[in-house]
């Protein structure tokens, strides 16, 4: 009994009961069908062992529409809280979890495998490559993020959700305050991914830099390439840190060291600084990648080449460098005095102007343009003026003396969310839009998408713009209800309408996903938004090997170039080409880490020991392993090529 | 299509209006009754002018293109140009916001300074110093001058310079009176010095405002400005009523859990010192720029 007590959930209520029903049905109802259409067999070859780059974005992109509907249900359990004064819809302890998963969910196992799913799927067809450079530690990544993702979701239904916040700051996520497992969920899992995600930025920056097409030198490289170069070696620098904080942390609550704590010469806030030092540039790599999609898009559809290329370039790397400079404006009011605090504001401050190049490059991308409103275009449109809100406000917040009235309050809430969603979360659902029929070989409606654009634009208004006010008027963040008296009530509610619209606009996005692929014409060409960028360049759906002759590029677009002004971009009669083979191992190693994670949550050590010797027995297993690839033939080559053009009509 | 843009456009200019003419009631933030709280609302408002104009500036520019360069508003053959940049265009879309940020900065430095000293127009005037802990989900201030302590209240004098000493029993919390200045965090190992002042006698709410666990909803105190007079006749009052506090009450004080207020004489601080007496703590250097406090990294 004592034992199944560990896992059982400190505080179970009804929503949780609910959920492992779900959970089970679920479980049961994915089993039934693949066994009853006997699809274990395709799951296991095209899928779970896959290295193709881009199946594994696909598997990200999935992934991360998965957790946005998590994240998704825990944000409107919370704006429906505090909708009301004096609310009794959930419990504090219920709202600490719930508001902490949020974090989590949204930034880690929702944007990020997002802007992972875009980049896997376009970067290396934007380059004129084969696949990334380790198209198996590539799958791998992959299956740490989800196992990661996965092991940080169960813990709603088994031992319990973490409950000191995102940023998890200690003491209060130590054990003496926090006596649950939930942190130690939070350690483990984020650990998990985050390992995931170093490799991922190893494996990219070596792609970009090793990889690209004959004639595309560095400032020929299309914008979103760039950006995720840059998004790359920020994880690089960056995610080291959080690997750092993280086992610290863990060795704090597992071990009984005292690094966090505030006695035998712990020090609270060292945690605050290690989680920002990583923290804040994490805000960039989300955000960088996001640029360069809105870069590819507003080009496109202003039907112009990008305005200020360079100042482009120039102003990434600036804030890449200023990213690393500025994590103490997360805590101006810890004490560091007005020197500390100057400086820091001073450099959070710079960060506007780089970003500001930015928005009037794509300004002046418009200018002289023949502006086309597709879908993808109308997101990066309203991108603009919600980003440039959000983007003041972080200026405003940057000046550290008024900041000791926005710390921890709704404003804060406010800013960071009209950066994420306008900045992030449109960009991504711009990017899916706009690589969808790339990846599945037909258009999504633009009638139902442009109506999911305007709802969720304007939700997104009603939803952040009143918690500006609130902040202002002293509602501090976190806060699971509050009186009447305050006078939060009024803004609060119309934060709800906001959220209750988001997720309309959000379900009216997957119904277009249902209603495009029953409906949609599968009759398209390969470039069917008469792109400018090489991604554009292959045939739809796009074959394994990509291209079946490497592309010789001339200029930063070019397939324009090749339509507009006759360069020819593929010369030269196809070869055998030399294709790496599919590997369970990658998807047993993500098995076997999850079960890792899961005994180190629980501190079951002959479990952790065994699956310890399980993920050295795959890399041991991975070094005696000759595996030399394959190749595809010419014959091979000339059939796919020739069916591929009959079948879509494609140049 | 056009008057969606229209709703937006109306929207977000009319934001800043709303604030200033504050709707009826102003916002907390902005009402504000010392002078650092009335530094930082100057700044918020000086900040939110400035933004604005950088918001009108690209809506402008924004709604000029898609009005003068719509697909459906030219010719089927109109080719777009390619255009790689312009240096003078680029100068100004660099320069403008460098200005902007050079400004900003300097008020924000100047600022800093004003807000981390003593409050402007109590130069002269000694400091009354009080000690405000936080305990699990508790408030506890001590008067040592007046050799008093209480718990979820804040009596203050309205004519003196403030010095708020803040540490914590557990988690980090941040102590915030949003109408008379901004929030500073209260740790467990350093203590940090607050400079508050109140211009206006009254009731104001002050709460701890960084997330703290279960009871960080109720994590709350009332304050109260009163002439000088005022203040040491409640401090009288208080000397001649209240039990004194003991090791054993406070102890039992510091137990989790929410409680009403409470007033004592004597303070916690002679057998349970805050931080940097008792360890030297981590003093940033933060506090007092009149004190030349030392400096014990560990």
């Amino acid at each position: 009994m004592d034992f199944f007590h560990r896992f059982a959930v400190p505080h179970p209520n009804p929503a949780i009961y609910a959920s492992m029903v779900a959970i089970g049905l679920t479980v049961i109802a994915i089993v039934a069908g693949l066994t009853y259409f006997k699809k274990w067999g395709y799951l296991w070859r095209e899928w779970l062992t896959t290295v193709d780059h881009k199946r594994i974005g696909i598997m990200y992109l999935i992934s991360a529409l998965l957790m946005l509907f998590r994240g998704g249900a825990d944000a409107l359990m919370m704006r429906a809280q505090l909708a009301v004064p004096e609310n009794t819809l959930l419990d504090a302890q219920h709202y600490n979890e719930i508001f902490t998963t949020h974090g989590v969910v949204m930034i880690l196992f929702m944007a990020m495998p997002f802007i992972m799913a875009l980049m896997n799927f376009v970067v290396p067809l934007q380059i004129g490559a084969r696949d990334v450079a380790f198209p198996r530690l590539n799958a791998l990544s992959f299956w740490l993020f989800f196992m990661g993702a996965m092991l940080f979701n169960i813990s709603f239904v088994v031992g319990g959700s973490p409950d000191a916040g995102w940023t998890s700051y200690f003491p209060l996520a130590g054990n003496e305050f926090s006596q649950s497992v939930g942190t130690n969920y939070y350690m483990i899992s984020i650990q998990i991914a985050g390992i995931g995600t170093l490799m991922t930025g190893i494996n990219f920056m070596t792609t970009i830099l090793k990889m690209r097409a004959p004639g595309m030198t560095l400032m020929k490289m299309p914008m979103f390439t760039w950006s995720a170069l840059i998004a790359n070696v920020i994880i690089v620098f960056a995610f080291p840190v959080l690997t750092v904080a993280l086992a610290m942390g863990t060795m704090d609550r597992l071990f009984g060291t005292h690094f966090f704590t505030t006695n035998n010469g712990g020090m609270d806030m060292l945690w605050a600084n290690l989680f920002w030092v990583w923290g804040h540039p994490e805000v960039y790599i989300l955000i960088l990648p996001a640029f360069g999609i809105y870069s590819e898009v507003i080009s496109t559809f202003a039907r112009r080449n990008l305005y200020g290329y360079k100042s482009m370039v120039a102003s990434m790397v600036i804030i890449s460098l200023l990213s690393f400079l500025v994590w103490a404006h997360h805590f101006f009011t810890m004490g560091q005095g007005a020197v500390a605090n100057s400086i820091f504001s001073i450099t959070t401050m710079a960060i506007a102007v780089p970003t500001g190049v930015k928005i009037f490059n794509w300004l002046f991308t418009l200018w002289k343009g023949k502006i086309e409103i597709t879908t993808p275009m109308l997101y990066a449109l309203l991108f603009i003026p919600l980003f440039t809100i959000g983007g003041v406000t972080g200026v405003m917040l940057g000046m550290s003396a008024a900041d000791y009235q926005y710390h921890n309050t709704m404003f804060l809430v406010a800013h960071f969310h009209m950066v994420i969603i306008p900045g992030v979360v449109f960009a991504m659902l711009a990017g899916l839009t706009y690589y969808w029929p790339k990846m599945f070989g037909f258009m999504l409606n633009e009638k139902i998408g442009k109506l999911a654009a305007w709802i969720i634009a304007v939700s997104t208004l009603l939803a952040f713009m009143p918690m500006f006010f609130s902040g202002l008027d002293g509602q501090a963040r976190r806060m699971y209800t509050y009186s009447e008296a305050t006078g939060f009530g009024p803004w609060n509610m119309v934060a709800l309408v906001g959220a209750l619209g988001l997720a309309a606009g959000f379900v009216l996005i997957v119904y277009n996903i249902y209603y495009s692929t029953r409906y949609a014409s599968r009759d398209i060409s390969s470039d069917p938004w008469d792109a400018r960028t090489l991604e554009w360049a292959t045939h739809t759906p796009v074959p394994a090997y990509n291209f079946a002759v490497v592309p010789q590029v001339n200029s930063i677009e070019a397939l324009w170039d090749a339509k507009k002004k006759g360069h020819v971009l593929f010369k030269g009669k196809y070869e055998k080409i030399h294709m790496p083979n599919s590997s369970g191992v990658p998807f047993i190693m993500g098995v076997i880490f999850f079960i890792w994670g899961f005994a180190f949550v629980f501190a079951i050590w002959p479990l952790v020991i065994l699956s310890t010797i399980g993920i050295f027995a795959c890399m041991a297993h991975r070094s005696f392993e000759k595996d030399h690839g394959h190749y595809i033939s010419v014959e091979q080559i000339e059939e796919i090529e020739g069916t591929e053009t009959k079948l879509r009509g494609a140049n | 299509m056009r008057s969606k843009k229209g709703i937006l456009v109306s929207l977000l200019v009319g934001i800043p209006a709303l604030l200033v003419s504050g709707c009826g009631n102003r916002l907390t933030v902005l009402d504000p009754k010392g002078p650092q709280a009335q530094t930082q609302a100057d700044d918020i408002m000086l900040s939110i002018w400035i933004m604005s104009f950088i918001v009108i500036a690209v809506f402008a520019l924004l709604v000029f293109m898609l009005l003068k360069y719509r697909a459906s508003k030219q010719s089927k053959d109109y080719e777009p140009p390619h255009i790689e940049g312009n240096p003078i265009v680029e100068a100004i879309c660099v320069g403008i916001p460098v200005l902007i940020v050079i400004f900003l900065s300097i008020v924000s430095v100047q600022s800093n300074n004003k807000v981390e000293a003593t409050p402007q127009g109590y130069e002269g005037k000694a400091p009354l110093v009080i000690y405000a802990s936080s305990s699990n989900w508790k408030w506890h201030f001590s008067y040592p001058e007046q050799g008093i302590e209480t718990v979820n209240y804040l009596y203050i004098p309205t004519d003196r310079p403030l010095e708020f000493k803040l540490y914590s029993y557990g988690p980090i919390t941040s102590f915030w009176i949003p109408q008379l200045g901004g929030q500073k965090y209260a740790m467990s190992d350093m203590v940090n010095t607050l400079h508050l002042a109140a211009d206006v006698p009254g009731e104001y709410m002050g709460r701890n405002a960084n997330f703290s666990g279960k009871g960080f909803a109720e994590n709350t105190f009332d304050v109260e400005a009163m002439p000088q007079s005022k203040f040491d006749d409640w401090v009288k009052e208080v000397k001649a009523t209240a039990q004194p506090l003991t090791k054993e009450k406070f102890d039992q004080l510091l137990e989790p859990g929410h409680l009403g207020k409470a007033t004592f004489t004597g303070t916690h601080l002679d057998f349970s010192p805050p931080p940097t007496a008792e360890n030297g703590g981590h003093n940033h250097g933060s506090s007092n720029s009149n004190e030349h406090s030392e400096h014990h990294n560990q």
